[in-house]
């Protein structure tokens, strides 16, 4: 192939300047402004960190007033101030902006720069053997716009209005409107103007990976011997390409609606004593145009993860993952698929009924792929040989979370169920699980499992463990009985049921819930501790702690600018290739030749090994 | 003081925590473990923890389904919430097995098969046979949901039957209001830019059909009658939802929406079967809406038939109620709005 060739001369090219000398920068060049994928996947860890714990903390404020609807809250005042009432009650408005800013932080800020911006960049390059990025400047850019994006949200936190406090889906006219909610002021305008970064960072981030992967792939690293994990990174970064334009169209004519007069999605509206001016607009335009991103959003949020438990169950199952192709191909179905089933968020909001059925029609298709991927995960642990490394528990975790939460969308793709379950808790309960809960333990998994190639040490295992537990337990106990409240039809996004008979149950589960929310995000302190603490006193890891096959691993305890001191190394076999028959060892790196592993080849193997050129 | 204790007592446990911690860090080295190295205790202790709490969790699951059904199932009270109510029962059935099936198999699976020492895993990279067959498995119960999903979507989005009784169903910052056709049994025209403190929905009293329309305090409807609610909104999305019902629909600003559906139980004999004499139908709003989203709602009255109609006949149309209205509207020159008396002479001036 000309195109690998090529690379391999660059490579080759650029092997002698990391071979003859370190790259020497100062602090600011390699720590803050760096384009080593390394420090930015860190970078873009560590906010998507902070954003977790924030995200978190405002659902557990929220959780508060839910489940202890008679609670004093005055102890909150030194930190919510004028939003804690004379009463010591949460404010009504801000327990909206409570619930929307929860949703866009987990939403955007942690699951998805988070979780692809940390290990698309991290693992791309060392798992297809590349010194880095395509562009390392794009990436730094990435990263930055990503942090002024961050900063702008962070500040609407503290502003006189409130931050934006229409739902993370902000809907017009509320969104457009500051009569109708004062989070709609400038609240909503840093809102528009974090995301409008923040997808500038996201287009630039999709686009250095897909011609990272496209372009500076290792010799013999073919599409098809490339680890799930990439193949979930490369899938991801096209949905964003082709989705976030979408959501910047969208907030571009909001902007347009609220700052200059247009009629885009405004149309008949009598507010605050008067009749605006506008007509002849539609909100529903602006939910197409939002879950035209929405939809692909959840799948960019939930597809990182499944490569990452993919990569994990099969290393600590010790097992080649089951039905490779067909993981890839369910991974390509959810991904074309996801942009043809947007709709299926607006069954109720008045859309023709006929598009309704075609909507219900091809999101109960998306199921397949799905549950394709749920049976392989199952089959690749059967006859494994498990070690229940803390990445492994959470990939354990994930893999449940997925089932549990993914069944209950055969509900809500009904459009003849969803009637009566849309804008329910069963919705809560149903994307929590299948994508929150989800997604957040590939992330934390992930970590667990590239914390030694990140920080050259190991985390403790024990607290692992216990972090682990508590989390699953936890999640199950706060999302689980939500579904009781859905079908008992408790609309979302209240501030208190109070106000109706229907609503009167049920007191006891909320606060329920809300307890195993507080010990739940409790737990999450075990594991910061356990991330920094290892940082610093962990033991120091072995290049190879999991007895993985993928490149990374053929990397130093912590792997320099460049990555490989010497040349890139080169692929042979697909990364899979664990408890071989007839091999010694229970895997076998990608690096190895096929034609030094004679006694373990199979059929197909064995002939390729004939051709294959080894290069020393 | 008390916050004073609070910090302490958190700072305290936390120290001991982290003392624990490097206790137990030391015992290690001093044994010459390393963490990770050792498969045996923490595998087996993690492998059995998964059984216990699939079992536990399964336990749970069941006694609560069972033991709190009559609390969380809402009682149906529409001829299509009867279907949609016994399609979510089969629907449930199908994901609890696969649901129960999938886990008790991963749980299962991650306790038989977990680290051995001297095991090896079966080298198994893929089954086409078995591939294809939870393809299809899975793609034909999707399907049959999806058909029976399909007809009842269908026929619950159909046009309304033409005896529905018609009522406009509008949303506002922060309440419900509610429109009936009046005598003439036609719901008059509207515009949003004749809204104001007395006309609160708008009505266009220069057509005759307006003038007769009957803005009542609560909404009635009868039972066993096919009901069109035509639904619209003031100021932001807001939605319809009376969970009874089944019912849900959007109320947007600027696109009038509309769901139909026949109610089969009056309020009195949803108290008989709730044993809850106060019983109440509910509308409420589902679409967040500003800061007493949670605090929208109407009452709904389901009558039987020949109450309904008696009800209806007791109701005057606002107008009649207001008397005042359209003579104070005469004084500003702006408005465009007069009599119904007059409508030849508004016609001329609306030409203009």
């Amino acid at each position: 192939m000309a195109v690998s060739e090529a690379q391999v001369l660059e490579h080759s090219g650029a092997n002698e300047h990391h071979d003859d000398h370190e790259h020497h920068g100062n602090f600011v060049t390699n720590y803050i402004f760096s384009l080593d994928h390394k420090v930015i996947g860190k970078q873009f860890l560590l906010t998507g960190i902070f954003w977790a714990i924030i995200g978190g903390g405002l659902s557990i404020i929220f959780r508060l007033q839910l489940g202890f609807p008679d609670m004093d809250l005055e102890w909150l005042r030194p930190l919510l101030g004028k939003w804690i009432t004379d009463t010591g009650k949460l404010d009504t408005e801000f327990y909206l902006a409570l619930v929307t800013m929860h949703g866009t932080i987990m939403v955007f800020f942690v699951l998805t720069a988070g979780l692809s911006g940390t290990f698309s960049n991290f693992l791309i390059p060392l798992q297809i053997g590349a010194r880095d990025m395509a562009s390392g400047f794009m990436n730094m850019l990435s990263y930055w716009l990503f942090f002024l994006s961050s900063v702008i949200m962070f500040i609407s936190l503290f502003i006189e209005t409130g931050p934006a406090g229409g739902g993370w889906t902000i809907y017009p006219p509320l969104s457009a409107l500051p009569q109708a909610i004062s989070g709609s002021g400038l609240g909503m305008t840093l809102w528009l103007v974090a995301m409008v970064f923040f997808i500038a960072s996201s287009l630039l981030g999709g686009i250095n990976y897909i011609s990272t992967i496209i372009n500076l792939r290792t010799e013999g690293m073919s599409f098809t011997r490339m680890p799930l994990t990439i193949w979930a990174f490369f899938l991801t970064a096209i949905l964003g390409l082709l989705s976030f334009p979408v959501l910047f169209a969208c907030a571009l004519l909001l902007v347009f609606d609220r700052s200059f007069g247009t009629s885009f999605y405004l149309s008949d509206i009598y507010i605050g004593g008067e009749a605006l001016p506008n007509t002849g607009g539609s909100p529903i335009l602006f939910q197409h145009l939002f879950w035209f991103l929405g939809h692909p959003e959840v799948y960019i949020i939930i597809l990182p993860a499944l490569g990452i438990t993919s990569e994990i169950i099969s290393t600590n199952a010790r097992k080649p993952i089951f039905g490779y192709r067909a993981m890839i191909g369910s991974m390509m179905g959810i991904g074309v698929l996801s942009f043809v089933v947007w709709a299926h968020h607006m069954f109720v909001t008045g859309m023709s009924p006929f598009l309704g059925s075609i909507f219900m029609i091809l999101t109960l298709i998306i199921a397949v792929p799905s549950a394709i991927k749920g049976f392989n995960y199952i089959t690749t642990l059967w006859r494994g040989n498990i070690r229940f490394t803390p990445a492994m528990l959470f990939s354990i975790g994930l893999v449940s979370l997925f089932i549990s939460g993914g069944v209950t969308g055969i509900f809500l793709g009904n459009s003849a169920l969803d009637i009566f379950l849309h804008d329910t808790y069963f919705v809560v309960a149903h994307f929590h699980l299948v994508m929150g809960s989800s997604a957040f333990f590939g992330m934390v998994a992930g970590i667990y499992h590239w914390y030694p190639k990140m920080f050259g040490r190991m985390m403790d295992d024990k607290l692992g463990y216990i972090h682990f537990w508590l989390t699953f337990v936890g999640v199950y106990l706060v999302f689980f009985p939500m579904h009781y409240i859905g079908i008992a039809g408790f609309p979302r996004r209240y501030y208190s049921f109070t106000n109706f008979d229907a609503f009167s149950s049920f007191g006891d589960l909320n606060m329920f819930v809300s307890a195993a929310a507080i010990i739940t995000f409790g737990a999450q302190f075990i594991f910061l501790f356990n991330f920094f603490y290892s940082m610093i006193r962990g033991r120091k890891a072995p290049e190879n702690p999991w007895e993985s096959n993928t490149l990374e691993w053929t990397t130093p305890r912590v792997p320099g600018h460049g990555n490989w001191p010497g040349e890139i190394p080169t692929v042979y076999r697909w990364p899979y290739d664990y408890s071989k028959p007839g091999s010694e060892s229970d895997f076998i790196p990608q690096t190895i030749p096929l034609s030094s592993t004679p006694e373990s080849n199979l059929a197909h193997e064995e002939e390729s090994a004939k051709t294959e050129q080894v290069d020393k | 003081m008390l916050n004073f204790v609070i910090v302490i007592s958190v700072f305290l446990v936390l120290a001991i925590l982290v003392t624990i911690f490097r206790a137990h860090t030391l015992v290690q080295v001093v044994r010459g473990k390393k963490d990770g190295e050792s498969l045996g205790t923490s595998n087996k202790v993690n492998g059995a923890l998964f059984v216990a709490f699939a079992v536990i969790a399964l336990i749970a699951f069941f006694w609560y389904s069972f033991s709190q059904f009559d609390r969380y199932t809402v009682p149906v009270a529409s001829e299509h919430g009867e279907i949609t109510y016994k399609l979510f029962w089969i629907t449930m059935a199908v994901t609890c097995t696969a649901f129960i099936l999938t886990n008790l198999l991963l749980f299962w699976f991650s306790f038989r098969y977990q680290h051995k020492e001297g095991a090896k895993a079966h080298f198994y990279p893929e089954n086409h046979k078995l591939e294809t067959v939870w393809t299809i498995i899975p793609a034909i119960v999707l399907a049959l949901l999806v058909f029976s999903g399909f007809r009842a979507w269908n026929n619950i989005t159909d046009q309304a039957p033409e005896n529905a009784e018609v009522i406009e169903i509008f949303g506002f910052q922060f309440g419900w209001a509610a429109r009936y056709p009046g005598a003439d049994g036609k719901l008059g025209p509207y515009d949003y830019k004749l809204i104001d403190d007395d006309n609160k929905l708008g009505l266009d009293f220069t057509s005759q059909y307006s003038v007769d329309d009957v803005i009542p305090r609560e909404i009635h409807i009868p039972k066993g009658k096919p009901v069109l609610f035509k639904i619209r909104a003031r100021d932001v999305i807001h939605s319809v939802y009376v969970p009874h019902f089944r019912l849900q629909m959007n109320a947007v600003p600027g696109m009038p929406t509309q769901f139909w559906f026949v109610p089969t139980k009056s309020t009195a004999d949803m108290a008989a079967e709730t044993g809850n004499p106060d019983f109440q139908y509910e509308l409420v709003c589902n679409k967040i809406c500003g800061k007493a989203h949670f605090g929208m709602k109407a009452i709904i009255i389901v009558d039987e038939a020949d109450e309904y109609e008696a009800w209806k006949a007791k109701q005057k149309s606002w107008l009649s109620k207001n008397p005042d209205y359209l003579s104070s509207l005469k004084t500003s020159p702006a408005m465009t709005v007069a009599s119904s008396e007059k409508e030849n002479e508004l016609e001329a001036q609306a030409s203009l």
